[in-house]
Parts: structure tokens; C-alpha cells; sequence
């Protein structure tokens, strides 16, 4: 049987095998069975309430007709995929991208104040990275210290934040792109410290027998060789920036943003612009973690790692 | 330690020895590692003197401390007692005027420099101009036989080519004295005698004073024009050889008698002294 299968394969059509080989079948295998679960859960979910409606407005009702307002709801408990569908289509092709109610122009606040925290958050990890393998005193006292930054949540201080930075004038960008940075020095700061400690001791020898100053030995081995652990933490730290752009939202009652736009539709119950925003965080994130990945492979090939 | 009577092959520089300054002076040099399971004694009461253009080899079994007496000379370790000198001044002064070709066990190359580039990176970093490291580099590859392959990054090389990469880069600086550390140690033994043979040929036209650690006899014998036998718990000397084998040989040297008959002594010495351990 299976040598069968074995022999007939190859010689099946072209389009078959590159489509069987290929990722298109598992992918578009994975997606059908979220959206039927996800069908299925919008029925399962949604029809108490109706059900509730239909036996106090007595109502003569049938499973049919349930599932056909399950997926209709206005504001329903998890709309289905196709009302999500038709928002995003609402929200971002059909409205002008300077329009309060589009979310090009909410992402663009939120990607705006994401990447001016990652660019702080990368410098500032850097830098203590390169004071921690430099300066003993920091190595034993600022580890301690950035790991328990970590373990305050972040919704916790984030409130915090914004109201002392607003204290001292700081409002709009600056406060939210301070969030981000708070959560995404972290993986870069721990990245570096093994990337600029990853040089053998040979390589290290080697710069001592030329008696070179520790800029040369920072610039021509350490900075170089941290160049795989750097990329590896920045992709980490540009998807957690974007959490914190979306939560420095949240409670400063932001006007505009992705942020802004999920606490308007949980005040008002608006699901599904909760989940058409979630969606659109969700395809930002992915896109700017495939930026680092592009940037990331276009600087190794450059330093010459194998292809 | 015996000095050796002089050998049938004397070269006429070999007479004059002793009225030339050392290159490398050591006088009553001791070594010991503090560790967790108390003291190591990697080197104890050393006396050695190298003199100018000498390629010196230090052979015996792991321990002995012939690394260990080696990254001494080149102030990556420092000594417990005793006297270091070279060319007239300490180690670490040695060091900082970047007296040390250093070639270690493995090429340790930069992977993210081209061939090129990785000889050049001692040229870089003593500030030299841009057109004088680029013909360094031209210069010194072509002298290990790897022209044609600067623009090549070092995993596209095989072990023997990035082990000559690295001879390359240490020569780049024309440093007074070449360390080498079992520079072949990694390598086929075939691979190995061709590089011993252009590494001969390589010191004969550059008149460097070579220092070499190895474990391996014939290597050392067809080599050095000097051979320190040592021997461990703890590294001391147990003789020094001289060894002038005619200057033009090749590989084919190591059938003859002479060669034979100094490979002998290297082994009894070497045998004398691991009786100590049995």
C-alpha cells in the first residue's frame, strides 16, 4: 500500500505535488479549521442571548434562523469572520486615511509612537549591555535591577507614567513611546550581554598579543560578533514596543491609535471594532517583525554569513 | 638539564650563539594555578634562551606546560617567580611595541571578515594607512600560497587554508617573534607535512625567530634548529636539543640518519621524563 503511494506520487500532476509539498495546503488546511471553529464558536456563544430575546418576544424560532442571526448580531458576544471582514473593509479601504474613523490612521499613530520607543528602547538596552560587560560594578549591581523592572506589570505602571510624564509636560508621543521603550530595552539589554560576551577566548587572546585598546577590541570584535544576538532580540523587542504603544493607550484615554480604538469599542460594546483593531495590531506586529527579519538577513549576508 | 655536544651538522651562525643578545631570556621561571583543588603547578624553575632567527620548538605530552610557557613569553600569563626578558625588556613591554605573532590552535578568524580583511585587522588596528594594509595583505597571502582567495569569507576555506590565513595575519605586522601554538595540531597529517614544508621555507627567506609548541616528534625535529623537551607535573626542561638539519631540506630529510638519530633523543627524553608519573 504504501509502496503504492510511493510510486504513483511523482508521477501525479505538477501542481498537485508543489501544492502538496508546499506550504499552501497545510496553511489554507489550518485556516478552514479556525473558521469553522470559529463559526461554530460565534453560534455557540451568541445564541443564549438571542434565544433569551426570541422566548421573551415569543418568537417561533428554528436552528437555521438562530445561526443566520448568531452571524448577523450588531453588537454580538464573538462576531463571525465575515463581519470582521466587512469592518476592516469599512475602517481601512472605504474611509479617507486622514478620517478619524480609519484604521490606517489609528495604526499609524500607534506604529508612530511603536517605533520611537523601540528606536529609545534599542539604544538604551545597547547601552547598559555595553556598560554591563565593561564596568564590573555594573555587571553585579544593574541585572538585578532590570530583571525586576520586568516583573512589575506593565498595566500596572503604565498609568504611573503617563501621569508623571504629563506632570512635567510630556503628553501625546512621548509618554506611550516611554511605555514601549520600558518594555523593550529588556531583550535587547539581556541579548547584547551574551552577544558581546559571545567572542572565544582565542579571539580575545589574539586582540591582546596586538595590544589593542578596548574601543578597537569593542568595535572590531565584540560590536560584530553581537550582530546575530542583536537582530534575534530586536525582533523580540519590536512586537512587545507595539504592546506597549497599545497599552501606553489605554489609559491615558487616548484620542486616537489602536489603543484608543479598543477602549472606545469595549465602552461601547463594539465588538466587532474591538476584533477588526485586534486584527490590525495583529498584521502590524507580524509586518514589522518581517522588517527586522529582512534588515536582519540583508546586514548577515553583508558580514558574510553562509547563505 | 644537559647541553647537548655539538651536532654533526653545524650551522656556522649556531658557533657565534652566545655572543648575540637573546631574543628571549628566562631565568628561574615558575608558574603555579591557584585552583579550586589547591595549587597546579604548571611551570617550575625554567631557564631557556633563545637567540635572534632560532626556531625554537617545545615538545612533551599535554601538561607539560608548553602553552602555558609560551602565552608567558607573550604576556598572556603571568608568572608566580622569576625572570622574563624580551628583546632586553619585559614581556609586557613587549607586548604594547607589539613585539608577538601569535598563531593559536585554531585559525580564529573573524568570520565576518573576508580573508583579506582578517589580515589586515592587526594592520587596523596599529593605524596603518589603507594602501600600505592592502599590500600587506597581498603580500603575505601570496607568501602562504593563498592569492586569489582575499575576497573569500573563512567557512568557504578549508582548515589548512584558514590555518595559513592566520600565519598570514601574524606575519602581517613583521612582529620580531612568531609564537606558534600547535598552529597544526587540527589538521590531516598530509595537509600538515605540506605546511611544515612551506613553513620551513617560509622562515628560511624571513629569518624570524620562531617559537613552536607541538607534540609531535618528526615535526619538531624536521623543523627547529632547536628542540626543548619538557615534561609535566610540574612543566620543567628535561634537554635541550640542537638540531641542524641542512637548511634546504624537505620532507624526504626526515629518512635520514641524522634525522633519525635526533628523533631518538627527542624520545628518550620525552621517555625519561614520564618515568617520574610511573
Amino acid at each position: 500500500m504504501t509502496t503504492d503511494v510511493a510510486a504513483t506520487a511523482p508521477t501525479g500532476s505538477g501542481l498537485w505535488r508543489i501544492l502538496v509539498q508546499g506550504r499552501a495546503v497545510p496553511l489554507a488546511v489550518v485556516i478552514a479549521a479556525i473558521a469553522v471553529i470559529w463559526y461554530a464558536g460565534a453560534v455557540y456563544m451568541n445564541a443564549p442571548r438571542l434565544t433569551d430575546g426570541y422566548e421573551r418576544n415569543k418568537v417561533e424560532w428554528t436552528f437555521g434562523q438562530l445561526v443566520d442571526d448568531a452571524w448577523s448580531m450588531e453588537r454580538p458576544i464573538l462576531p463571525a469572520p465575515h463581519q470582521i471582514v466587512a469592518e476592516l473593509d469599512k475602517s481601512v479601504l472605504q474611509r479617507k486615511v486622514t478620517s478619524k474613523r480609519s484604521l490606517v490612521f489609528h495604526a499609524w499613530v500607534t506604529l508612530s509612537s511603536t517605533l520611537l520607543g523601540f528606536a529609545m528602547g534599542a539604544v538604551l538596552g545597547i547601552v547598559l549591555a555595553v556598560g554591563i560587560v565593561h564596568v564590573r560594578t555594573l555587571d553585579r549591581s544593574l541585572l538585578p535591577w532590570i530583571i525586576a523592572s520586568q516583573t512589575i506589570p506593565i498595566l500596572a505602571i503604565a498609568p504611573m507614567i503617563i501621569v508623571v510624564l504629563g506632570n512635567v509636560g510630556f503628553t501625546g508621543l512621548v509618554p506611550k513611546a516611554i511605555i514601549s521603550t520600558y518594555l523593550c530595552f529588556f531583550p535587547v539589554a539581556i541579548g547584547m550581554v551574551k552577544g558581546l560576551r559571545s567572542p572565544d577566548p582565542l579571539q580575545m587572546d589574539l586582540m591582546r598579543t596586538y595590544s589593542a585598546s578596548s574601543a578597537q577590541v569593542f568595535w572590531k570584535l565584540r560590536w560584530p560578533a553581537s550582530a546575530p544576538f542583536l537582530f534575534a532580540s530586536l525582533k523580540v523587542a519590536i512586537a512587545i514596543s507595539l504592546v506597549g504603544a497599545i497599552v501606553g493607550e489605554l489609559p491615558t484615554g487616548a484620542q486616537a491609535g489602536i489603543g484608543a480604538r479598543l477602549l472606545v469599542g469595549s465602552y461601547y460594546g463594539q465588538t466587532i471594532q474591538i476584533w477588526a483593531a485586534l486584527i490590525v495590531a495583529a498584521l502590524l506586529a507580524g509586518l514589522l517583525v518581517a522588517a527586522v527579519g529582512l534588515i536582519e538577513r540583508m546586514v548577515l549576508r553583508q558580514m558574510g554569513a553562509r547563505p | 638539564m644537559t647541553q647537548n655536544p655539538a651536532p654533526k651538522l653545524v650551522e656556522p651562525a649556531a658557533s657565534g650563539r652566545q655572543s648575540v643578545a637573546p631574543v628571549i631570556d628566562i631565568q628561574g621561571l615558575s608558574l603555579t594555578f591557584q585552583t579550586a583543588d589547591g595549587p597546579v603547578y604548571a611551570l617550575s624553575d625554567v631557564d631557556l634562551s633563545v637567540a635572534p632567527g632560532d626556531f625554537v620548538s617545545f615538545i612533551g605530552p599535554s601538561g607539560c606546560g608548553k602553552t602555558t610557557l609560551m602565552r608567558v613569553i607573550a604576556d598572556l600569563e603571568k608568572p608566580t617567580a622569576g625572570e622574563v626578558s624580551v628583546n632586553g625588556v619585559s614581556p609586557e613591554a613587549a607586548r604594547l611595541a607589539r613585539a608577538y605573532g601569535y598563531v593559536f590552535q585554531a585559525p580564529a578568524l573573524y568570520a565576518w571578515r573576508t580573508v583579506e580583511r582578517n589580515v589586515m585587522l592587526p594592520l587596523e588596528i596599529m593605524g596603518m594607512g589603507k594602501d600600505e594594509r592592502r599590500r600587506r595583505a597581498a603580500e603575505y597571502l601570496d607568501l602562504v600560497n593563498l592569492k586569489g582567495f582575499e575576497k573569500k569569507f573563512p567557512w568557504q576555506l578549508s582548515g589548512g587554508m584558514q590555518q595559513r590565513v592566520s600565519i598570514a595575519r601574524a606575519l602581517s605586522f613583521e612582529p620580531d617573534l612568531l609564537l606558534m601554538d600547535e598552529p597544526f595540531g587540527a589538521l590531516d597529517e598530509i595537509t600538515r607535512d605540506h605546511l611544515n614544508e612551506q613553513l620551513l621555507r617560509l622562515w628560511e627567506r624571513t629569518g624570524k625567530t620562531v617559537i613552536f609548541v607541538t607534540h609531535s616528534i618528526p615535526e619538531a625535529v624536521f623543523l627547529s634548529s632547536r628542540i626543548v623537551v619538557m615534561s609535566p607535573r610540574p612543566g620543567r626542561i628535561i634537554d635541550v636539543i640542537d638540531c641542524n638539519l641542512p637548511p634546504d631540506r624537505t620532507l624526504d630529510a626526515r629518512e635520514t640518519p641524522e634525522f633519525l638519530e635526533i628523533a631518538h633523543r627527542v624520545r628518550d627524553g620525552l621517555r625519561a621524563g614520564h618515568s617520574y608519573d610511573d
